[in-house]
């Protein structure tokens, strides 16, 4: 019997492998290889700016300023980390406290956000309310200009709240990001209503359905906003919202020791390194989430 | 005249009641929405109206401000030679990357679909990672650097093309193109990933269909099956590629400085900073900051009608 379904799970196997074949039709091999060798061209050419600043934050000092230039580190070290260690170490507010600073706006603001514009995106994907298309209309029209348009109104009326120098400043606007609602809602869409249907007919209210079964239900979602706003908070210098040192950011501290001149070269190297593994990582590892939520990216009419 | 206002009046106001009553019944989606609702409003549409309202005051934070008409416009357009060449570069820099980097997304989104799984997550890593590799393009600086110590000088001197170093970075007539070239480097973003996804989703068996129907080749197959099928992500690309066209600041900023030589590498947005954080007058600031913001709605506006007619 076993032996008949895995026979028969063969011939399926080779029909499908059929049908693939078949999905190409007058498809040059000749073509197929040009685009190969083009494609690992332009992946190498892409990859090259991030492999150099690896293997820069890897050179000895004077191999960084050898001539003529060398590209790969001839002997790797970790020296630059360690000296950025040390560099950081001796700066008047502590390595920690730049680091706990970071983390905290990243993580709180990624917090917030997630469940805030689940929230939004939960009513706005699944009831019909006065207001509703209005509203998912005037998002959409706000991910057509860059938040610098509303920076400096933004500053006023942070300045107002008296957020100014405050985590909140960073943290508080990070919440109300549209793109982070509009994927949410994209992605909801997608959920079976009866799933819901059937939710209340058990009895549970709204609360609970978002709760209880939408959330669990989204899933790649979640890990889309959380690398989107990670991203955003990660690498937030927030120069101009903060002024006190003991609340500054790890990537500003780190980038003023970049900005250090000819004897920071090699600190400034790890730096680069330090500060770009951070969002790639998560990316690598939520690659397959984020692009199922993608998925439902598109803007209709 | 009257009878037909009148009329519709009441139709108006019957509407509204029975928007009134449906909103009632559905009080829980507001109290849903309410937090980002209001946090939004805060910072997203307010400070759009706001910005409005300032760019036709004077103000300078320590004044309260005074309105002063269409001065403030007249101003930027007239006088500002500065502003003029932020707008050329911007527009310059837009133009360029702005298509070039969206064509680029779809065609790789494209051509990386048909190769098999585990390859092509390594390629969407690999394009990818540019854009979100935080201020890697500070080593581009390396790259270009004025001496012959620069990869680019010291490779064009050994091959001869050129005897002494090039300043790319200063030299004002380098300045721009470099710029592009690392844009266009960090311009597989968001629109990609959606690609990429939306290019995963399209039904199979419409291609099956299609090879019935005669398509030759893999471009027919893209113009007539693909393309039609991903007008949505075509729009949420587009919308992506253009906000970052036009809000183009950090890359010219930290290769060429800030302010450049001869302000030649000047955008909107640093010409933005330059008023708002630098001089503190946020009236100047905020009319350029609603001529930024009329650009991109309208180029937004024109970019998605014209893609709604793809494939038709």
């Amino acid at each position: 019997m076993s032996k008949m379904s895995k026979k028969k799970a063969n011939e399926e196997e080779v029909y499908k492998k059929k049908l693939i074949r078949r999905r190409k039709p007058n498809r040059s091999i000749a073509g197929d290889i040009a685009l190969y060798i083009f494609l690992i061209l332009v992946a190498f050419v892409m990859a090259f700016p991030i492999i150099f600043a690896v293997s820069n934050a890897l050179k000895p000092l004077d191999e960084l300023f050898k001539f003529p230039p060398r590209i790969f580190a001839q002997h790797p070290t970790m020296d630059n980390f360690s000296d950025l260690f040390v560099t950081m170490g001796k700066s008047w507010v502590t390595f920690t406290r730049y680091l706990f600073n970071t983390v905290f706006i990243t993580f709180v603001g990624t917090a917030g956000h997630l469940i805030i514009a689940s929230m939004g995106a939960f009513v706005l994907a699944k009831y019909e309310f006065p207001g509703n298309a209005l509203f998912f209309k005037i998002i959409t029209v706000s991910m057509m200009f860059t938040g610098y348009v509303t920076q400096i109104p933004n500053y006023l009326i942070l300045n107002k709240l008296g957020w100014i120098d405050t985590y909140w400043a960073i943290i508080i606007p990070a919440f109300a990001s549209p793109m982070g609602l509009f994927l949410m809602k994209q992605f909801m869409e997608g959920l079976p209503t009866s799933l819901i249907e059937a939710a209340k007919i058990d009895g549970a209210n709204e609360w609970k359905v978002f709760a209880g079964i939408v959330m669990p239900n989204v899933k790649p979602a979640w890990m889309t906003l959380i690398i989107f706003s990670v991203q955003g908070l990660w690498n937030n210098k927030a120069s101009t919202y903060i002024y006190s040192e003991e609340r500054k950011t790890l990537v500003y501290a780190l980038q003023q020791i970049q900005s250090g001149g000819i004897a920071r070269t090699g600190q400034g190297a790890a730096v680069l390194v330090v500060v770009m593994v951070v969002p790639i990582l998560i990316f690598i590892f939520s690659e397959s989430q984020i692009l199922e939520t993608m998925a439902s990216s598109g803007l209709k009419d | 005249m009257k009878e037909y206002l009148s009329k519709y009046f009441t139709l108006r106001k019957h509407n509204a009641q029975v928007a009134w009553k449906k909103a009632k019944n559905r009080k829980m989606c507001y109290i849903f929405l309410a937090p980002y609702l209001i946090l939004f409003i805060m910072f997203f549409v307010f400070p759009v109206v706001a910005s409005i309202y300032f760019s036709f005051t004077y103000y300078n934070i320590l004044e309260p401000p005074h309105y002063i008409g269409l001065r403030n416009y007249i101003s930027l357009i007239l006088q500002d030679d500065i502003f003029l060449i932020g707008i050329k570069n911007t527009f310059m820099i837009a133009v360029i990357t702005g298509p070039l980097g969206y064509i680029m997304a779809f065609l790789f989104a494209w051509l990386i679909n048909e190769l098999p799984r585990w390859i092509r997550s390594v390629a969407v890593i690999v394009f990818y990672a540019p854009s979100i590799a935080g201020n890697c393009y500070v080593i581009f600086s390396v790259f270009f650097r004025g001496d012959a110590y620069g990869y680019v000088n010291a490779a064009l001197i050994n091959l001869g093309i050129i005897d002494a170093p090039i300043l790319w970075l200063i030299n004002p007539q380098w300045m721009l193109p470099i710029c592009m070239l690392v844009i266009l480097w960090m311009s597989l973003g968001t629109g990609f990933l959606s690609f990429v996804a939306g290019l995963q989703g399209v039904d199979k068996s419409q291609f099956e269909a299609g090879y019935m129907d005669g398509i030759k080749n893999r471009w027919q197959e893209l113009w007539y099956i693909t393309l039609p099928n991903m007008k949505p992500m075509l729009m949420f690309g587009a919308v992506m590629s253009i906000t970052q066209a036009f809000g183009v600041c950090d890359v010219t900023m930290a290769l060429c400085g800030y302010p450049s030589t001869d302000y030649a590498a000047r955008t909107i947005v640093t010409h933005l900073f330059d008023y708002g954080f630098s001089r503190f007058e946020m009236g100047y600031a905020c009319a350029i900051a609603t001529i930024l913001f009329l650009i991109m709605i309208l180029c937004n506006k024109a970019i998605q009608s014209l893609l709604r007619r793809v494939g038709t």
